[in-house]
């Protein structure tokens, strides 16, 4: 019974040994864990000032610019300068949403709430990469409208 | 009082009566000579004190201010052009170098005195450092700035919209200058609530 059983973990160890060596990883490609691969070459961020759509109602909009060397710190907050409800007018900026100024029990307050201070925890620039992995997110619009290919809407 | 006055009278008298032994020649090429070697020593001295080296040989430049500077794109960037303290804090003409370079003595006297020797004392002095810079820079239209990003130069269509936008409607104009809008390019900013609530 102990033989049969060791017998089984080493085959199992085996396997996965195998597996893993013939795993291939969309960003290491075959190069094993334990060295070092090559990272591609940092991008310059997508800077066309574009709104983009939100993948769902609730998603923090996306930076449609660069950020480099903006200061998000205790001194100064370099997004506000745009993006405040005062400077929004000047700069034509989007101003920063009402829920922002709320304290999580939703009393409204002054300024922007501590919680929300530092934008970039959810608002962040993007790069025109190729996506690493698949994904099959569908729109929740082309659920209602039972677009072909997307999951039938179930309702109670 | 009478004393002082004979005096005074006296080398008046020494300065203006004709040299006895010198010849005209000597006098003069001689003070020629004289004065080039003291315009050359004045003009090299006063560039060794334009150096980012000089800058750098006191500890309150050297481990506050440089080290901000080197992560920002004046310090290195793709087209390997770099902004050294100064061109942007020593005005190039020569006039306005001198006069800064005059005003430049209380920062001897700050070194001396230590007025910023700890990195405490620096942060506390920062909003009014900063303030100093951006006073001068929006006194002289931001015209370290302007040596190298000139207006005339600058194509709007090879900028993002919104930075188009913006130079179009106040640098154009003449409605603001360069300092107005990119205060802390170079260093980190200060306590800017601060700085609105004491303008």
């Amino acid at each position: 019974m102990r033989a049969a059983a060791l017998i089984l973990l080493a085959a199992f160890a085996a396997a996965g040994t195998l597996a893993y060596a013939q795993q291939e990883d969309r960003m290491r490609g075959t190069v094993p864990v334990a060295d070092e691969t090559r990272p591609p070459p940092l991008r310059n961020p997508e800077n066309k000032d574009v709104r983009r759509e939100r993948a769902y109602s609730m998603q923090p909009p996306t930076i449609p610019h660069k950020i480099d060397g903006y200061q998000v710190d205790l001194n100064v907050n370099a997004c506000l300068g745009c993006h405040s409800r005062g400077r929004a007018p000047v700069t034509q900026a989007v101003a920063v949403s009402v829920s922002h100024y709320m304290d999580r029990d939703g009393n409204f307050l002054a300024e922007i709430s501590p919680r929300r201070y530092f934008c970039e925890q959810c608002h962040v620039p993007q790069d025109e990469v190729k996506p690493l992995v698949g994904n099959r997110f569908v729109d929740v619009d082309e659920i209602l409208r039972g677009a072909p290919g997307a999951p039938a809407a179930t309702r109670k | 009082m009478g004393g002082l006055v004979d005096l005074a009278k006296r080398y008046w008298a020494t300065i203006w009566r004709p040299s006895r032994h010198f010849s005209l020649a000597f006098l003069v090429l001689g003070g020629f000579i004289a004065g080039v070697v003291f315009w050359g020593a004045f003009n090299t001295a006063l560039e060794l004190t334009n150096t980012e080296t000089f800058c750098l040989s006191c500890h309150e430049m050297r481990d506050n201010v440089y080290p901000e500077l080197q992560r920002t794109i004046h310090y290195s960037n793709r087209s390997g052009v770099r902004a050294k303290c100064p061109d942007c804090h020593v005005p190039h003409e020569w006039t306005a170098k001198i006069a800064r370079k005059m005003q430049a003595s209380k920062e001897v006297w700050g070194k001396i005195f230590g007025t910023i020797d700890t990195r405490e004392k620096f942060v506390d002095h920062r909003l009014a450092l900063a303030r100093n810079e951006w006073d001068r820079m929006k006194a002289n239209n931001s015209l370290e700035c302007r040596n190298c990003h000139s207006a005339e130069s600058m194509d709007i269509t090879r900028q993002s919209p919104r930075a188009g936008n913006m130079h179009s409607a106040y640098l154009f104009t003449g409605e603001r200058t360069c300092i107005d809008c990119h205060k802390g390019i170079a260093h980190r900013l200060p306590d800017m609530g601060a700085a609105l609530k004491s303008p």
